[in-house]
């Protein structure tokens, strides 16, 4: 007992004079840890592959996969970046949507009533059993991917800012209303901030959303692009294209995860104090 | 007599309505002068807050008329500042943009604000100083002990230069030593120009160490019972407290306070 009472100042002294250094090697670990992870799964994978000797129809190793990559990099780096612009565009309209959408329904009790029961019920219709719809009203093509990454991605932001909005604080509030501030200032200064880590919450939700959408909408009613080339090379059971395919796909996805998290640290390192 | 600076004329307050309609506040009736400082007293419940709230324009009156600087109080006002009970600090700013918030919403502070925010930020630092907060400009809420962040939340009061401070209970969640140095503090500001001001406070220490005139009122619905001057000289220090006059000015407003609260059932 004693003991333990004398060591604690010490174990709470020690971290502070290698700070610095430990925030170092802190961000280095959440780059490094992850990373080593992926590696050792990927070379789990080649062995399983090499040592049942699976044909790459079915299951390619990761080596062969890659080197398609890097044989065949220009047709699939072109149509990544088809992919990769239907999807933020999608993310954009999609996230702005859904945040204005959001603050209007949240910020009022009789909208909200109204209008959240009609987008739950909206919701529960797979957004991409409507891509054949789309397709009548506007025409195969690169566009239905962006509005189908749309409808998947404004849903979760729209719902969670709409709570985040609605749930007030009114002491908040009351500080400034009492300076009299008007609705708008008090949405722009209180409940947005407020909202911004939940905000972020749904971004999350969004972005896998978008990516979705996309792919799917590609498969079906498009000629280029990611999901393209996954009906292109299943229909010629070309597993190792497949898989090239799905490896720059889940890179964008972790980059563009990424990037939001970055933004998040950034804007509501309040929310996590002392972390 | 010139007008009163605030003034309310036979005010009354009802929570609710119809059948569940509650009393807040009876037929109220008083005038506070320029410069006065007043401190409002009560058993919990009484109404003293929504005194507050109704002067600030927060709550409209259910009947009679609030007026301050002779204009009749409809809406929220401009001119007062407001400290509650809780600091109410907004988690996401730091201590400085927390008490500059009021310049970025109250004209004419607020075009000045946005042209130049220099003299702004001069002026928030100046009062984070007064209150000894130097230092801790750039912490986040969380970072500072009630205490501080109920200093930070004056700041905030008095970053617009208000006529009228209305202060609801703002030390009441704090200890005491931590209190009676916030009075110090307080009486400071307040001397230095003097502002109109209204405490609402269940600690008649508090209530006699700060204000020229102390109102004691009832049990819920709140009615004035009492209106006590008191003049003793200031700076009025915690020695003031063991003054022969501050000690038959707390017993006599503790004997009203006892008439006020609605009688409990003693155990025999």
């Amino acid at each position: 007992m004693s003991a333990a009472a004398e060591t604690a100042p010490a174990a709470v002294a020690a971290p502070r004079p290698a700070r610095l250094r430990g925030r170092h090697r802190r961000a280095l670990a959440a780059v490094l840890v992850p990373l080593g992870f992926a590696l050792s799964v990927l070379a789990v994978w080649e062995a399983v592959v090499r040592i049942a000797a699976l044909p790459p129809f079915i299951l390619p190793a990761p080596s062969n996969f890659l080197a398609v990559l890097i044989a065949r990099h220009e047709p699939i780096l072109m149509m990544a970046a088809q992919t990769a612009r239907s999807t933020l565009t999608g993310f954009a309209i999609g996230v702005s949507v859904g945040v204005v959408l959001g603050c209007v329904i949240g910020s009022s009790r009789v909208i909200y009533r109204m209008v959240y029961p009609a987008l739950i019920g909206f919701h529960t219709i797979p957004s991409v059993a409507l891509i054949p719809l789309f397709v009548i009203w506007f025409g195969a093509g690169p566009h239905i991917a962006v509005i189908t990454a749309v409808v998947v991605c404004f849903f979760p932001v729209t719902v969670i800012m709409a709570t985040a909005i609605a749930t007030s604080a009114p002491e908040l509030d009351d500080v400034l209303r009492s300076l009299g501030a008007t609705r708008g200032d008090v949405m722009l200064k209180v409940a947005l901030p407020r909202a911004l880590p939940q905000f972020f919450g749904s971004l999350k939700l969004a972005i896998t959303g978008a990516f979705i959408g996309t792919i799917v909408a590609e498969t079906i009613a498009a000629n280029s692009g990611i999901g393209y080339v996954m009906v292109v090379a299943t229909n010629s059971m070309d597993g190792a294209l497949a898989f090239a395919a799905l490896s720059v796909l889940a890179a964008m996805g972790v980059t563009l995860y990424a990037a939001s998290l970055f933004l998040e640290r950034r804007l509501t390192g309040w929310a996590y104090r002392g972390r | 007599m010139a007008r009163p600076f605030v003034e309310l004329d036979r005010v009354t307050l009802t929570y609710g309505e119809g059948e569940e309609a509650t009393p807040a506040l009876d037929p109220t009736s008083l005038g506070i002068a320029e410069g006065e400082f007043v401190a409002v007293v009560g058993p919990s419940g009484c109404g003293k807050s929504s005194l507050l709230k109704l002067v600030s324009g927060l709550l409209k009156a259910s009947s009679g008329n609030v007026v301050v600087a002779a204009q009749e109080v409809t809406a929220p006002i401009k001119i007062v500042g407001m400290a509650f009970q809780n600091p109410n600090l907004l988690p996401w700013r730091s201590t400085l943009r927390n008490v500059l918030l009021p310049a970025e919403i109250v004209q004419p502070h607020r075009a000045r604000y946005r042209r130049d925010k220099a003299p702004y930020v001069e002026r928030a630092r100046q009062l984070l100083r007064t209150v000894g907060l130097e230092g801790f400009e750039q912490k986040l809420p969380w970072q500072l002990s009630g205490g501080m962040q109920q200093r930070a939340s004056l700041c905030r009061a008095l970053m617009h230069e208000p006529s009228l401070l209305l202060l609801d209970e703002p030390f009441g969640a704090l200890d005491a030593f931590t209190r009676e140095e916030l009075w110090a503090v307080l009486q400071s500001l307040w001397m230095q120009k003097p502002f109109t001001v209204i405490l609402v406070t269940h600690d008649l220490r508090e209530a006699l160490y700060l204000a020229d005139t102390i109102y004691v009122m009832s049990a819920r619905p709140g009615r004035i019972l009492l209106r006590k001057n008191f003049d003793l000289p200031r700076p009025r220090t915690l020695d003031s407290t063991y003054d022969t006059r501050f000690v038959q000015a707390l017993a006599e407003l503790r004997a009203h306070i006892a008439e006020a609260r609605t009688p409990v059932p003693a155990f025999a």
